[in-house]
Parts: C-alpha cells; sequence; structure tokens
C-alpha cells in the first residue's frame, strides 16, 4: 500500500467555497517576565474539501493555532485577537454550550501522540462510543454498532472495540484515534503532527488511509507537521510558518518547485527529497527567535542568509509574489518580483 | 488471571510469615506469658494444684520444646482456636475480637469512608478549577486541621460537644439500657454514638486525601487524553470525572487500602477517649490486663487486616486499570 502524491494540484483556495476563515488570529503566553506572543496575526483559510499543510520548527506557533481553533487552550495560553469564522459564526465569541456543540460536530482532531490522547482505562470502543452519545441521540446498541463500523472504516477489527489502549500497536492506536475523529462526520479534521510518533512504515500507512477516507468522505483537513516531505503526498496548500507568524503559503507544487522565502528554501534543504537526485542536506543555522522579545523588522534576518539592511527595520508586508503564492519577505518588493 | 493468582500466594506468604514472628517475637523477650499466669493464679490465694493444672491446659500454657508449642499454635490458627481471654474469662478469645472487630469496622469504617470521599472529591473539584477561591482556601484549611494533634483535638471535641453542650452522648457504642435488636432507638442510638468520634477522625484526615488527590489530578488533568476529551466536546462532568478522576484515584487507592489495614490498630486513641469498645479499646485493656491470648489474637487480628485489606486493593486494581490484567 503506497501513499498517493497528491500534489497534482487541486483547484487553488480562491476557487473553493470557504470552510473555515482565520482572521488575525492572535495568542499569548503569560510567562514571568512579559508575554509570548506564540501567535501573532495569523490569517487562513481552509476551503470545503481542502488539505492546508501548516509548517515549521517547534515552538513556531503551529500546535497553539489548533488549539485555539477549537478553544482548548489551557492557561497561561490566551486568545488575545482575531476571528475564527465558521458557518458565519465567530467560534472565539461562541457561548459554552454552542461551544460544546461545535467541538467533534464541526470540528475533530488528532493529537500528536496516539498513546497519550487516549484514555488508558477506558476502551477504544467506549472512547469512540461517548463522542457518540453526547451528541447524538443514540441507544447504546446503535452507538456501539456504529462505532464497530468506524473501526472496520480505519482498518481495525471489528472485535477489536473491547480493546483497551495498552493491548494496541501504535499504528492501530493512531487509526483508533482517528476513527474518533471520524465517527461524528465532522467537515473538518484538524491533525497535529498525527504521525510523528510512529516509525516510517507505520507512517506511510497512516497517511495512506487518511487520504483514503478524505477521499470517501470528503472532510477538509489542517495537517500541522514539521515534516516537510509528508506535506508533500497529502496537501493541496501549505503555510509555513516562523515565529508566530505565516511567512508564505502557495500551492503544494508551487511552493515545492519555488520557494520564495529565505526559511522555506531552508526547510526544503533540510530535508531529503523522495524524487530526484541526491544533494547534500543543510539545516538553518542558528535557533528559533525569543517571543518575548522578538528581533525588530523581519524576524527571520538574524538568520537570514540573504540579509538586507532594510530587513532588521521594517517587518515586510505579506504579499502576492506570483499568482496565488503569498510571502512575507523584502526580497520581493512587488507581486511582479520573483526570486533569482 | 495468573496476576490475582501470584497476588494470593504473595499474601499467604506474607501471611505465614507474620503468624510466626508473632509467635517467636514474644517468646524470645525476657519474662514470659506463662509465668505471668501463674503468678497471677497464685495471687489468688491458696489453690489446690489440680486447679493449677487445669487452668494451665485451659490456657494452653506448656512446657514443650518451643517447635512443640509452634506447630500447636499453627494448628490453633488454622482451626480459629485462639484460646481464652484471661481479662473477659471464660470467653474464648475469637468471642472477644468479634464483637470489638464489629464496632471498630462500623466506627473507623465509617470515618475513613467519609474522609476519603470528602478528600477526594474537593480534591478532584480544587484540582478542576485550579486558583479559584475554593481551591485557594480549602487546603489550606484542611491541613491546618490535620495538623492538630488528635489527642488534643479530641477530647477538646468530646468536652465541648458531650460535656458542656451535651450534644452527643460521651461514651460507648449505644445506649446499654437497649438491647441489641433491629429498633430504630436502638440503631438511632448506635449513630448518635458514632457522630462526635468520627467527626474527630474526619477532621484531621480529610486534608491528606484532599492534597494527594488534587496533586495527582492535576498531573492528570494536562495529559492529552483530558485535551481531547475536552475537545470531543464532553459535558465537563464526564471530562472530570470520566477522564481525570478516573485515573487519578488509580495512586491514590493504594494509600486508601493501607489506611483500610490500619483501621484496626490506628483506632486506639479515638476508641480510648470516647471509650468506644472496638479492637483499640480491647488492646489497650488486654495490655493493661496482662491477657496475653486476647493480645496475640489481636495482633493476629491486625495483621490480617493489613494483608487482606491490600489483597483486596490488588484486587481493585484490577477492575480500575486495565493494564494490570495482562502480564
Amino acid at each position: 500500500m503506497t501513499a498517493t502524491v497528491s500534489n497534482t494540484g487541486s483547484p487553488v483556495s480562491k476557487t473553493r467555497e470557504p470552510l473555515i476563515q482565520i482572521q488575525n488570529l492572535k495568542v499569548e503566553y503569560l510567562a514571568g517576565r512579559g508575554s509570548v506572543r506564540a501567535v501573532d496575526g495569523v490569517s487562513l483559510e481552509i476551503g470545503k474539501g481542502e488539505v492546508v499543510g501548516l509548517a515549521g520548527e517547534s515552538g513556531s506557533g503551529k500546535s497553539t493555532i489548533a488549539q485555539a481553533i477549537m478553544r482548548i487552550l489551557q492557561p497561561p495560553a490566551i486568545i488575545t485577537g482575531g476571528k475564527v469564522l465558521m458557518g458565519g459564526r465567530d467560534i472565539l465569541e461562541m457561548s459554552d454550550r454552542d461551544l460544546h456543540k461545535l467541538r467533534w460536530e464541526e470540528i475533530s482532531m488528532v493529537f500528536q501522540s496516539a498513546m497519550n490522547s487516549l484514555n488508558p482505562v477506558m476502551t477504544i470502543g467506549d472512547q469512540i462510543m461517548d463522542a457518540l452519545v453526547s451528541h447524538r441521540k443514540i441507544s447504546e446498541e446503535a452507538a456501539r454498532e456504529h462505532a464497530r463500523e468506524m473501526l472496520r472504516i480505519v482498518g481495525i477489527e471489528a472485535d477489536r472495540i473491547d480493546s483497551y489502549p495498552h493491548e494496541l500497536s501504535g499504528g492501530m492506536r493512531q487509526r483508533a484515534v482517528i476513527a474518533i475523529a471520524l465517527v461524528l462526520r465532522p467537515p473538518l479534521m484538524i491533525m497535529d503532527e498525527p504521525t510523528t510518533a510512529l516509525d516510517v512504515v507505520v507512517q506511510r500507512e497512516i497517511l495512506a488511509k487518511i487520504t483514503e477516507l478524505r477521499e470517501e468522505f470528503g472532510f477538509s483537513i489542517l495537517f500541522i507537521t514539521h515534516d516537510m516531505s509528508l506535506l508533500v503526498e497529502i496537501s493541496d496548500r501549505i503555510a509555513i510558518m516562523y515565529a508566530g507568524e505565516i511567512v508564505e503559503m502557495a500551492e503544494s507544487r508551487e511552493l515545492f518547485e519555488n520557494p520564495l522565502h529565505p526559511y522555506t528554501q531552508g526547510l526544503m534543504a533540510s530535508f531529503p527529497a523522495l524524487t530526484g537526485p541526491r544533494k547534500k542536506l543543510e539545516g538553518i543555522p542558528g535557533s528559533p527567535p525569543d517571543l518575548i522579545a522578538p528581533p525588530s523588522g523581519c524576524r527571520f534576518h538574524p538568520r537570514c542568509p540573504h540579509r538586507m539592511d532594510i530587513c532588521d527595520k521594517v517587518a515586510p508586508k505579506y504579499i502576492e509574489a506570483r499568482p496565488n503564492h503569498f510571502v512575507a519577505c523584502h526580497l520581493y518588493p512587488t507581486s511582479e518580483g520573483t526570486a533569482e | 488471571m495468573s496476576y490475582i493468582l501470584k497476588r494470593v500466594v504473595f499474601y499467604l506468604i506474607a501471611a505465614w510469615a507474620s503468624i510466626t514472628l508473632n509467635f517467636f517475637l514474644p517468646r524470645m523477650m525476657p519474662g514470659d506469658p506463662g509465668s505471668v499466669l501463674l503468678a497471677k493464679l497464685r495471687g489468688q490465694g491458696d489453690i489446690r494444684p489440680e486447679v493449677i493444672d487445669a487452668m494451665m491446659k485451659a490456657y494452653g500454657v506448656s512446657d514443650d520444646p518451643l517447635i512443640f508449642q509452634y506447630f500447636d499454635y499453627m494448628r490453633n490458627i488454622l482451626t480459629g482456636e485462639f484460646g481464652v481471654s484471661t481479662s473477659w474469662f471464660p470467653a474464648p478469645v475469637t468471642e472477644v475480637i468479634r464483637t470489638g472487630f464489629i464496632w471498630t469496622v462500623i466506627l473507623i469504617g465509617t470515618a475513613l469512608i467519609i474522609s476519603f470521599a470528602i478528600g477526594s472529591i474537593l480534591g478532584v473539584i480544587g484540582a478542576w478549577k485550579r486558583g479559584s477561591w475554593m481551591d485557594n482556601v480549602t487546603p489550606p484549611v484542611f491541613v491546618f486541621l490535620g495538623s492538630l494533634p488528635y489527642f488534643w483535638i479530641a477530647p477538646m471535641l468530646l468536652f465541648a460537644f458531650a460535656f458542656h453542650f451535651q450534644w452527643f452522648p460521651p461514651r460507648h457504642a449505644y445506649n446499654t439500657d437497649l438491647s441489641p435488636t433491629f429498633s430504630w432507638a436502638y440503631i438511632s442510638s448506635v449513630i448518635g454514638h458514632m457522630i462526635l468520634p468520627v467527626i474527630s477522625v474526619v477532621i484531621v484526615s480529610v486534608g491528606g486525601w484532599l492534597l494527594g488527590m488534587r496533586n495527582t489530578m492535576i498531573a492528570i488533568l494536562s495529559e492529552d487524553y483530558v485535551t481531547m476529551a475536552e475537545a470531543k466536546g464532553l459535558s465537563s462532568r464526564r471530562v472530570m470525572f470520566g477522564y481525570g478522576a478516573r485515573n487519578a484515584l488509580l495512586p491514590t487507592l493504594t494509600s486508601f487500602g493501607m489506611s483500610l489495614g490500619f483501621i484496626l490498630g490506628g483506632s486506639l486513641f479515638t476508641e480510648m477517649i470516647f471509650a468506644y469498645p472496638g479492637l483499640g479499646y480491647l488492646l489497650i485493656n488486654s495490655v493493661r490486663g496482662l491477657d496475653y491470648p486476647l493480645m496475640q489474637g489481636l495482633f493476629m487480628m491486625i495483621t490480617f487486616a493489613v494483608l487482606l485489606a491490600n489483597l483486596i486493593v490488588d484486587l481493585l486494581y484490577v477492575r480500575l486499570d486495565p493494564r494490570i490484567r495482562k502480564s
């Protein structure tokens, strides 16, 4: 079983009806010596049936965005601004009642570590069923039958329904988590590094399963990872985050063929391409900035190989440097500007 | 299920070891129960030698070698024969312990369960609403109460509520004018006599349960499965109890089991101060009256209770934590 490489470019977001719109989202962590601006004015749109990849280093704010969308951030993180619009309503303004309904019904989430996201003292069947029972009027038997069906769908034998998480392998656990995420057929699924804790072979299987399920059920995915090679395979569109901001966004193929931002270029050079000639891997020198006092101007300038005089003074505007290809970098002053 | 079997075997060995220690330790101490008994009997005046022989036989005092005595002792224990109490003569030890046991279990068992329940629930809620006024107030208050010495607070309660205000009876487990039947008068009298001692125990012990539960719960709440349960849109109650408390309960249960066993030995102060006719009260009286058979029986009882309580907790663990069922 191999994953289909789907960077063939489905229609761009503008032709799709938007499912969820994140507008100028800001999240801060209140720390002892000031607040950390983990997400600083991020705007992102996910179309119906679209898979959007969100990539960046650890600490760039990817997971914080995911949790802010569902409003499950734990203190000391607080949302300080922006809107998350879904179906004409702002999730950030919703009452607790509406929020409980929205969660899992409209947006579900697959967490990074399947072992840690399953309750060790409940069977996987019960963990599928309690999402059903709390959202739908459904009898115990019907819920159980539905849970068995969900397990079959993700490729687990239905009679494993009474298994506990520790009785399943890593890959099966992640499948079980996907079954839970899928049970209410939500239009949007957030996947926060769903394959990071798995070995490479199992990663492929899970990725193939996700692709297959998406084709069958047509939900949208916000796919968060630091692994660019995964995004090639699964995303329609990719956004690159650096230090709490989106620095570049384009269709997958476009981004891979023409990475504009020096940071994106660095990310691309730091993992091996699946196809094409061998080349030397390079990392990005330096480490992510301290977000309590982020660098002035462009936040990437201390690490940037193409640094110019303007970079530490003025923050670059987020512009459409090529058709449907957005970037925030002083190398591209106008929409006609191209790399090299 | 081999896990259960292993535990049972373990506890059987532990029981055998403690029974054996219980036999040899007193006999290795200077002075021995036999001569004390003898002196006691002689002190009652001129008694014919046949009577002394008969009494010695009744009490099970013998001059056989230690190893034979040990086998006799083991046989007696296996057949439930603990001899006759000298201070409650001629009641057999088992009979004396049985009544004391019932009162202790009623009194201290109730106190422990109430204290565990209150402490755990306050701990769970405190952790859930961390930083709320309730979470800021309850732990210090109960820890303060818990640090009051029991031998001070219990007599104070007794003085205030039994003597000064006379809201509660000052001593014993029930009104001795009533016959022990299943009548409302008798039962309400038993409950009335329990209230003050139970309150005294609960006051000093809630703090420990509260802190233990709160700390474990806080750790559990930062687990991904709790976040995921919240993301699932489950009700707060379901997340708090089904996902949080259910997991936080596991480590707390061990300490609950330990205290369950120590109910029997640890009730000494309570039963002394409130003159409650349980095992602690019996133990004090048996020591005062040098009633060796009763003492031995009580120590045995306490040992078995600790072991049994731990076995029960182990079995309960199997129910609560599916991860233990394997291996």
